[in-house]
């Protein structure tokens, strides 16, 4: 739309452009307002990023490998582990998730695009600067050798660190600047979202005919307008401290340090259901297609989400069992929080449910997917002690919690974040993944996720604080953190073949066709890609599975729904 | 093929960490706290800590119950439920759900909730509510970037790094009452065989309790992220039998010790920027930002847990603290090699 529109309106620039085809490409690409290429710009600027702070872990892993390392300095440590965690959270997992249902949301609804297109432009360019704003502070102060003034205070910036008496120079505003930014991106992507699944879906499509993605989409979505105000209340408060001189969190002035905890727990912990949804969402649209069969459950399924929605807004304190509050305030918060458990167990018992008694097909985003199972499972238990405040008071801070986020943050969401991939990139491109090189790329990542972080659960419960830069030999913790080590160079191999195998497909992938995988969302039914308005005509339909309407039209879904 | 995979798997491997090993230092701290068994959360000497476990085997025993289970069904569809060459063809019966097993798979979960929630509550208010027995221990913690600083009110000691406490004999017991608090950022105060962790915040006086059962000494460590040195900001435990406890005690109440043949060190000492940040009772030397000095031999590590103390290294510390422990507050103090053998000599004396 973008493209013929604007070049109609005629910048004449447009036609030196035109002589330079990378350039006028680049430009098509810039002033686009088309859902599904903001939503690639997001996705392809997530996996950079993805790059960069994968890099990050790397080498954090690297200087732990043996005790008593020196290859990096305890502050440039201190860095990368911040830079790796703000990157992971704000640009990688947010982007990512954000792009694919900006791809998708739009498709799956039937609609030529989300409500508000400009607005989705106006939101990728905001993220695409804070995420820029980030990454500049490596040049800023010191200078690129000196590693600039990037931030040393942790993803999670606790007060009174983040302020000017703890941390002095610009490193910390850098951050809360860039957060700011890349947070009202997402805001404006959540408002387009809920306005184009409530006021866009084809005829036919009521609420309860949407695919599971694009409820668990609207939930997300609700979920980000509501939780993260708080963390840019508290952005704002703390640029306050530093520039103004207020006192909100300034201890040495009477502020309060736990005041801060409460602002950032009550965005950060809705922040982990808001990554971890739309893995769910993936799970919910792949599962079923290669288990040939319909989601079991989906009412019951679509209800637990909006319970994890509602119930994740109340346990943000299980952050904070060690930072004394009441006997009651920890029973409050260790009750919320297991209580979260069941619906995220409905959940995959759904799952489970699905695949029960279907005819599965190992391809390579199922795969993924069952690792996934397998992970949250993990994940969701070792929730479960956490949650358990006794117990947290001796887990907490200590690697077994990097082991637990780690299993939801890459065992679930990475995992099914490549499944994504690996099933939507046809639609996306018109070509296929390589299979062979997608079963390399899974099973490295597997056993190099699995060695990485199940071994850090016992380094944890053996006393290994996390946020730490080296540690003492004989503590036993030498063979653990050697091979979570190893597990991070393994996970890396795996990437680096995803990446050969993006690039090799990109230019020369087997053709896709329409439907490659014979499923029954209406994606598959428009050309792959799909042309610019996505459908020449506005489809109609009857049930959630149109496709298997068409495809069995001697017994339709919508007999039994 | 999978013999070449194997050999060019390792031969990375080895490529990638041999830099590694070469970039570790080592301070001798290593052997010191080498000696001091495993922090395992798990080998417990202390009544909040054994409660913790007790509450953590039933948690992980729940878990692994669940994880069997539903990990034993996903094996088995996995199994079963693969699509075979050669079958028919046809889509297989499509479910749409149901009612009875989903009731079931909601109501199950919610009672083992209710299970573990209420054992949960029981051991928060039993941990966190204890009474305060007569003979009761009080230490005050204070959290500073990057060491611990601790006064025992009732006995007017003060030290730092190394918290000496009483055996707790439970016919007759004598726990240790902790109160933290920061003078700067937030930290947190675990040794993960006596207890769980409790934040040491500035602005807020929070409190935990000990009473270790077994003598001996045992290491924990600064356990939220509070800055540059954070992984260095160890301590230990000490816990002995009642009557060395009391001489120690006694010892710790002296003031330092005075030795006409290292009064050129002490000078130094007292007319350097020493002084405006330690102290050592009995001299002029009153600063408060650093750790009190006065017996500072009785301890057995310095820079918290960094290196092991001994004349050669507080030589290395006291020319310039960055070299063992970069990031660290004290400045270099640039002395001479004559001045700074007399400084450590006089520093010798203070046992
Ligand atoms: C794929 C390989 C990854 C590796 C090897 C890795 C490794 C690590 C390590 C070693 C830490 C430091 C833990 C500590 O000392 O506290 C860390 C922290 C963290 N990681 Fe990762 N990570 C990976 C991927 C991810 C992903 C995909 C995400 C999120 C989407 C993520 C989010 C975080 C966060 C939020 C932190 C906390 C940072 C902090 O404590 O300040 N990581 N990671
Ligand atoms: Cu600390």
């Amino acid at each position: 739309m973008a493209g013929t529109i604007d070049r109609e309106m005629g910048l004449d620039a447009v036609d030196d452009l035109e002589q330079l085809p990378i350039l006028g490409r680049l430009h098509e690409w810039v002033i686009t307002v088309d859902h599904k290429r903001l939503g690639l710009m997001y996705i392809t600027g997530g996996l950079f990023f993805f790059l960069v702070a994968g890099l990050q872990a790397a080498t954090i892993r690297l200087q732990l490998a043996v005790p008593n390392s020196g290859i990096v300095p305890p502050q440039v440590f201190n860095r990368l582990l911040t830079m790796h965690g703000t990157a992971m959270v704000f640009l990688v997992g947010m982007p990512i998730l954000t792009g694919l249902f900006n791809y998708l949301v739009p498709l799956m609804i039937g609609a030529r695009d989300l409500a508000f297109p400009r607005l989705n432009a106006f939101g990728f360019w905001l993220w695409f600067f804070g995420a820029l704003l980030l990454y500049f502070s490596y040049i800023g102060g010191d200078g690129l050798y000196g590693a600039g003034s990037a931030p040393d205070v942790g993803w999670f910036a606790y007060a009174p660190l983040t302020e000017l008496p703890f941390s002095r120079g610009n490193s910390t505003d850098y951050w809360i600047l860039s957060i700011l930014l890349t947070t009202v991106g997402s805001t404006a992507t959540a408002a387009n979202i809920v306005s184009s699944v409530f006021c866009m879906r084809c005829e036919g499509m009521t609420l309860t005919k949407m695919p599971v993605l694009v409820w668990l989409a609207t939930v997300v979505s609700f979920m980000i307008l509501v939780a993260l105000p708080p963390l840019s209340a508290a952005q704002v408060m703390l640029l306050l401290d530093r520039f103004l001189g207020a006192h909100f969190f300034d201890t040495q002035a009477g502020g309060s340090a736990v005041l801060w905890q409460h602002f950032f727990w009550i965005f950060g912990h809705p922040e982990v259901y808001i990554l971890v949804i739309p893995a769910f969402a993936f799970a919910s649209e792949i599962i079923p297609v290669f288990s040939r069969k319909v989601i079991f459950g989906y009412s019951v399924m679509v209800a637990a989400s909006c319970a994890i929605g509602f119930i994740s807004m109340s346990v943000w304190a299980h952050h904070m069992f060690s930072v004394g509050m009441t006997p009651a305030g920890n029973s409050f918060f260790a009750a919320s929080s297991m209580l979260v458990g069941v619906p995220t167990g409905i959940k995959i018992f759904n799952w489970l449910g699905t695949m029960w008694r279907g005819k599965l097909r190992f391809k390579v985003p199922m795969l993924f997917s069952i690792a996934f199972l397998f992970q949250f499972l993990v994940a969701g238990l070792t929730g479960i002690m956490l949650a358990v405040a006794p117990f947290d008071w001796q887990l907490t801070d200590t690697y077994f919690v990097v082991a637990h986020f780690h299993y939801v943050l890459v065992g679930a969401i990475v995992f099914m974040i490549f499944a994504a991939i690996y099933y939507w990139f046809p639609k996306a491109t018109g070509r296929m993944l390589s299979e062979r090189l997608g079963r390399w790329h899974f099973w490295l990542f597997v056993i190099g996720f699995h060695l990485t972080f199940d071994t850090e659960h016992f380094a944890g419960m053996q006393g290994m604080p996390r946020r730490i830069y080296t540690y003492q030999p004989g503590r036993g913790l030498e063979t653990l953190n050697f091979v979570a080590s190893i597990g991070a160079l393994v996970q890396g191999i795996a990437v680096l073949i995803f990446v050969i195998n993006v690039v090799r497909s990109l230019r020369s992938g087997e053709p896709a066709g329409d439907d490659p995988w014979d499923a029954w969302t209406l994606e598959w039914s428009t050309t792959s890609p799909p042309p610019e308005y996505n459908f020449a005509t506005l489809p109609v339909v009857r049930s959630r599975r149109p496709l298997w309407d068409l495809k069995h039209p001697d017994d339709p879904d919508w007999r039994y729904e | 093929m999978l013999g070449r995979v194997h050999r060019w798997f390792f031969t990375i491997v080895i490529v990638a960490t041999m830099p590694v090993a070469a970039f570790a230092n080592d301070w001798g701290m290593g052997e010191s706290n080498s000696k001091i068994p495993p922090s395992s959360i798990f080998d417990t000497v202390s009544t909040p800590a054994h409660e913790i476990r007790t509450l953590a085997f039933f948690t992980c025993s729940i878990t692994a119950v669940i994880f069997l289970i539903v990990a034993g069904l996903l094996v088995i569809s996995l199994i079963r439920d693969r699509a075979r060459q050669g079958d028919n063809g046809r889509e297989p019966p499509q479910v749409y759900g149901s009612n009875p097993i989903e009731f079931a798979w909601t109501t199950v979960p919610v009672l083992i909730v209710l299970v573990l929630f209420l054992t949960t509550a029981r051991t928060i208010y039993s941990v966190q509510a204890p009474r305060r027995p007569p003979g009761a221990i009080s230490v005050h913690v204070i959290g500073h970037q990057w060491w611990w600083e601790f006064h025992y009110p009732e006995l007017g000691i003060v030290t730092a790094n190394e918290l000496h406490v009483p055996l707790s004999d439970p016919k007759n017991p004598t726990p240790t009452f902790l109160d933290l608090e920061s003078v700067d950022v937030a930290h947190s105060f675990w040794v993960p065989r006596l207890a769980g962790k409790t934040d040491v915040i500035p602005n807020k006086k929070n409190t935990m309790w000990i009473d270790p059962h077994v003598a001996g000494t045992y290491l924990g460590q600064c356990a939220e992220f509070c800055g540059t040195e954070h992984a260095m900001m160890l301590l230990r435990v000490i816990v002995e039998p009642r009557a060395d406890f009391d001489n120690w005690v006694a010892a710790q109440k002296q003031p330092a010790a005075v030795d006409a043949s290292v009064a050129h060190g002490q000078q130094i000492f007292e007319s350097t920027a020493c002084v405006n940040c330690h102290a050592i009772q009995g001299t002029g030397a009153n600063g408060r930002f650093g750790p009190d000095l006065t017996h500072l031999m009785a301890r057995e590590t310095i820079g918290a847990g960094v290196a092991m103390n001994n004349l050669d290294h507080l030589r290395v510390w006291v020319r310039d603290p960055s070299v063992m422990k970069p990031g660290a507050l004290m400045p270099a103090m640039n002395l001479d090699d004559k001045d700074l053998d007399d400084l450590v000599a006089y520093l010798a004396t203070l046992r």
